[in-house]
């Protein structure tokens, strides 16, 4: 199989970037994507050309390091797929594919295919976690979790934070993301202490981090590689409204720490 | 003479004892310490956590863009835990007993039973951060068995037990981040250990945006950076997944015990083609309700479900009744190996085996098999475009866990003072082959408990002088990392560092692989330095040493595993016995089963590096058991 690639190669996060055409030959359809971008990389490394820089690590779809666009779709389109587990039998000999990474004011370029991701550790920064000192936890078995509310919490927590939903979302949100994170913690029980303040806070920085808003285009759920449902958007609003009126105390801030990060990451995007 | 440091007293309370003894730092002291935890895994996320939330100045690093990706989020089956919540006679003397005996007696047992103890405080703390594990109807925790026991003591979160217990520790770490206990320095790549009067004090490391070569001064630092399985080019491991960081330590002095102990999965996705870049595991709970077979005769190409069952081996159940599908994986690896080389092996190039879910499915419903294995069905299909709810899976095994490692005492401390190392990295807890669902129990017994608790003991008994990284040391450590980068630009050759990983890895998988021979083995130690000898003359690479360049961080980690290859097969020569995942062809019952050698090889063989060209020193900690008895295993 013979396939026409334009993949965007952008050298740093400040050089100016562009399409660059190559064509991959030799391609069989047992292959996954990614190792038909190792051939064009072999290749292009035996002719003295750097290769295409790309993301990827378990190349089994759990770690989410790999993700970018092909021919405009988050992981190539094909559902509950990421790039790494995207077979070659799906493409046919002669396409034309275009690649290009993830578009978001919030995931700013560092190099051809690489974004910097880090916008979402800070919204975990934020509150996505539930606080268990290590050795204060009692016996497993002492808190009872109904099946469904397990069930459901593992649906959400299957997110492996990959970006593709703020890459498919017109306005590059973040909401299936921090809300797949707020419904995991805020269904069990054990994350009910801090379930106000963590949907709270965990919207706020996904403000900071210059994500835009949700207007229901459901583009995040198709494109998702876990098939996150877009009704835990529906269920992190509801958090936040009723933490909105059921707070006792003044609005929480996010924590210093992050904030200042917050800070750097966008007066170095903003630059 | 190899200390390990084990505490007096009878086993069920060593670790009580040992703790007791421990020194603590008080409280107000705490941040004055400052801890380098290399790695972000299970181990490492969750030591940085602990360290964190004690109060200790705590410093991660991870190669990756976010701690959330390191591999252990790959783990599918799931953790065991000694909570006997079934009420089927498990306990924590049982875990103990059969992680023993499934390590092929290599193991230490003092280690060993720390981790059955502590393993129930483990499921305690996953579950109050939030861990979705499953669950019963009742809202209790559900468990299943896995491969090599007979309770059901496997805690899991359907197929994707590694992730979730990952994202637990990574949420607990990232807490710790915006709480100011913990920095992270991500997209950093450790390159060595800095000592400064015989204590480990800090790390080179780079930056892999950048390029730039930075030295970090700690009071102490921990490894926890996984294994080495990818030594053999195609494994289950994350591609990025290395042994640098535990080699540049052995470098600078660490003992590497065991290299040999590697473990072969064996229900992973057979490899088809020449550029496949990384084998897929299935899980082995798969084994639980799949029935593994081969046809009786050779070259039997029929398709699989046209192949009456009269005609069908079930080898597994055939050879070990009373284990059947559920034997340790050395022993069902083996297995699948055997009938390949009988030539009853499936699929294109016959190097694979059923696992077949009829059964199961007619027996529970095809509904109930989904709800336990959906995921798994899924990914197996998105790859090999198959639908293993009609046709049955085939399945190979594949390099996957290495239970070598850097050598360490029962504090988890190597042979370098002040450097410790936790989970896979190290060597200590599972002998000559790990059971299934250990790993990340493991992981996080080293991370949670074991390493918050000897590392502040170090600190406060050790009379650190303050130390920083204008300390000639740093300055050395730094110029040395920095040449060595320098030198594999400036080689200049032809060949790609992935042909030179794949050729590695296909001569490591054919000779120190499944089987190992004393032939293949001398001819493994006469090839592997002739490749590195062209790696280092004929290596090409572009670009430079001051940007995002991911073939020479490639080939960095290649340069090491060409060092390590040589190890591993002084190690398998040096053990003429077959132990657990180790299968010497000379070692074995008229059966062909492995045949341990209790009386000249019941030890811990840690190598010493002597110098580039030098023969490595062996140096031997023997092994002891007092409680579990030597005992041919046998899973009949």
């Amino acid at each position: 199989m013979k396939l026409n690639l334009n993949v965007w190669r952008q050298a740093n996060a400040k050089a100016p970037g562009g399409f660059v055409s190559y064509q991959v030959v030799g391609i069989t359809p047992d292959m996954s994507f990614l190792e038909m971008l190792d051939v064009l990389n072999e290749n292009l490394l035996s002719n003295s050309e750097p290769p295409v820089a790309f993301e990827h690590d378990c190349r089994e779809g759990i770690c989410g390091s790999c993700g970018f666009l092909i021919n405009g779709l988050a992981h190539g389109g094909r559902r509950g797929t990421t790039v790494c587990q995207l077979s070659m039998r799906f493409f046919k000999d002669g396409d034309t594919l275009t690649l290009e990474p993830w578009r978001a004011r919030a995931f700013p370029v560092i190099r051809d295919l690489v974004v910097d991701r880090s916008a979402f550790d800070r919204i975990i920064q934020a509150g996505g976690f539930i606080t268990a000192a290590t050795g204060s936890a009692p016996d497993a078995n002492s808190i009872l979790v109904p099946r469904d509310s397990a069930e459901t919490a593992f649906d959400a927590a299957a997110c492996i934070g990959c970006g593709a939903c703020v890459a498919a979302c017109p306005n590059a949100s973040a909401m299936l993301f921090t809300s797949a994170k707020v419904t995991h913690l805020g269904v069990l029980p054990q994350g009910q202490p801090q379930r106000d303040q963590r949907a709270l806070n965990m919207v706020v920085a996904m403000k900071e981090e210059l994500f835009g808003s949700c207007t229901n285009h459901g583009e995040c759920e198709a494109a998702c590689p876990k098939e996150i449902p877009l009704e835990f958007i529906g269920r992190m609003n509801r958090d936040l409204l009723h933490a909105t009126f059921h707070r006792r105390r003044e609005p929480l801030a996010v924590s210093p720490a992050v904030q200042q990060s917050m800070r750097k990451n966008r007066d170095h995007s903003g630059s | 003479m190899l200390d390990s440091n084990i505490p007096s007293g009878p086993i069920e309370t060593k670790w009580e004892q040992c703790r007791f003894e421990m020194k603590l730092v008080n409280p107000a002291n705490r941040r004055k310490h400052s801890v380098i935890i290399v790695g972000s895994g299970l181990a490492g996320a969750s030591a940085a956590a602990t360290l964190g939330q004690q109060g200790y100045e705590v410093h991660c690093f991870s190669y990756h863009d976010s701690p959330r990706r390191a591999h252990s989020i790959a783990a599918q089956g799931g953790i065991n835990a000694a909570k006997n919540y079934r009420n089927d006679g498990d306990s924590i003397y049982r875990l103990f007993y059969d992680t023993v005996k499934g390590g092929d007696f290599r193991s230490r047992e003092a280690n060993v039973y720390r981790l059955a103890e502590i393993s129930v405080n483990i499921i305690d703390q996953c579950v109050a951060q939030g861990v979705p594990f499953a669950r019963e109807y009742g809202g209790l925790l559900d468990t299943r068995s896995f491969g090599g026991v007979q309770v059901q003591r496997t805690f899991y979160s359907r197929g994707q037990t590694g992730q979730q217990l990952l994202l637990g520790a990574y949420q607990a770490l990232e807490e710790q981040i915006a709480a100011g206990t913990v920095t992270m320095h991500t997209r950093t790549e450790m390159l060595d250990v800095v000592l400064v009067n015989g204590r480990v004090r800090g790390i080179v490391a780079r930056d892999l945006l950048t390029g730039a070569i930075e030295a970090h001064a700690a009071d102490v630092v921990v490894l926890a950076t996984g294994g080495y399985s990818n030594v053999f080019f195609l494994s289950t491991n994350a591609k990025a997944s290395n042994c640098t960081a535990i080699w540049r330590a052995h470098r600078r002095g660490a003992l590497f015990a065991n290299p040999c102990f590697t473990q072969i999965h064996p229900t992973c996705i057979p490899q088809s083609s020449d550029h496949q870049s990384k084998l897929t595991l299935m899980s082995e709970s798969l084994r639980n309700d799949g029935r593994v077979w081969v046809p009786k005769n050779a070259g039997d190409k029929r398709a699989p479900n046209t192949i009456p069952d009269d005609e069908r081996d079930y080898y597994l159940e055939r050879r070990y009744p009373s284990f059947g599908n559920l034997a340790p994986r050395d022993i069902a690896s083996r297995a699948a190996k055997e009938v390949c080389d009988d030539g009853r092996g499936v699929g294109p190039n016959g190097r694979g085996v059923y696992l077949d879910f009829a059964d199961a499915i007619r027996r529970m419903g095809a509904e109930q098999v989904r709800d336990k294995y959906g995921n798994l069905f899924h990914i197996y299909e998105e790859i090999t475009g198959e639908d293993a709810y009609k046709v049955p899976m085939r399945i190979y095994p594949a390099p996957h866990y290495t239970m070598g490692g850097l050598w360490v005492d029962y504090h988890l401390m190597s042979t370098l003072p002040g450097l410790f190392v936790a989970g896979e990295a190290n060597f200590s807890d599972h002998g000559a082959n790990r059971l299934g669902a250990s790993a990340l129990m493991q992981g996080l017994a080293d991370g949670y408990f074991v390493i918050p608790a000897t590392v502040p003991n170090y600190l406060a008994s050790a009379g650190l002088e303050r130390v920083d990284v204008s300390h000639t040391a740093f300055s050395e450590g730094k110029a040395e990392a920095g040449e060595r980068i320098n030198k594999l630009l400036k080689v200049k050759g032809k060949r790609t560092p992935d042909s030179f990983h794949r050729e590695l890895g296909a001569l490591m998988w054919n000779n120190c692989g499944m089987s190992r021979s004393e032939a293949s083995l001398r001819e493994t130690l006469v090839k592997v330095p002739v490749l590195r000898e062209e790696f280092w003359s004929n290596l090409c690479l572009v670009g430079t040493g001051e940007e995002l360049n991911q073939c020479l961080e490639k080939a960095n980690r290649v340069s090491d595993f060409l060092e390590l290859a040589e190890l591993m097969c002084v190690d398998a020569l040096e053990r003429r016995e077959s132990c657990g995942g180790h299968f010497r062809v000379e070692s074995q019952t008229p059966e062909g089963e492995a045949k341990r050698d209790d009386a000249n090889f019941s030890f811990v063989s840690a190598w010493e590096w002597r110098g580039p060209g030098n023969a490595p020193l062996l140096r031997k900690e023997p092994l002891e058991f007092e409680h579990v008895h030597l005992a041919q295993r046998s899973y009949k």
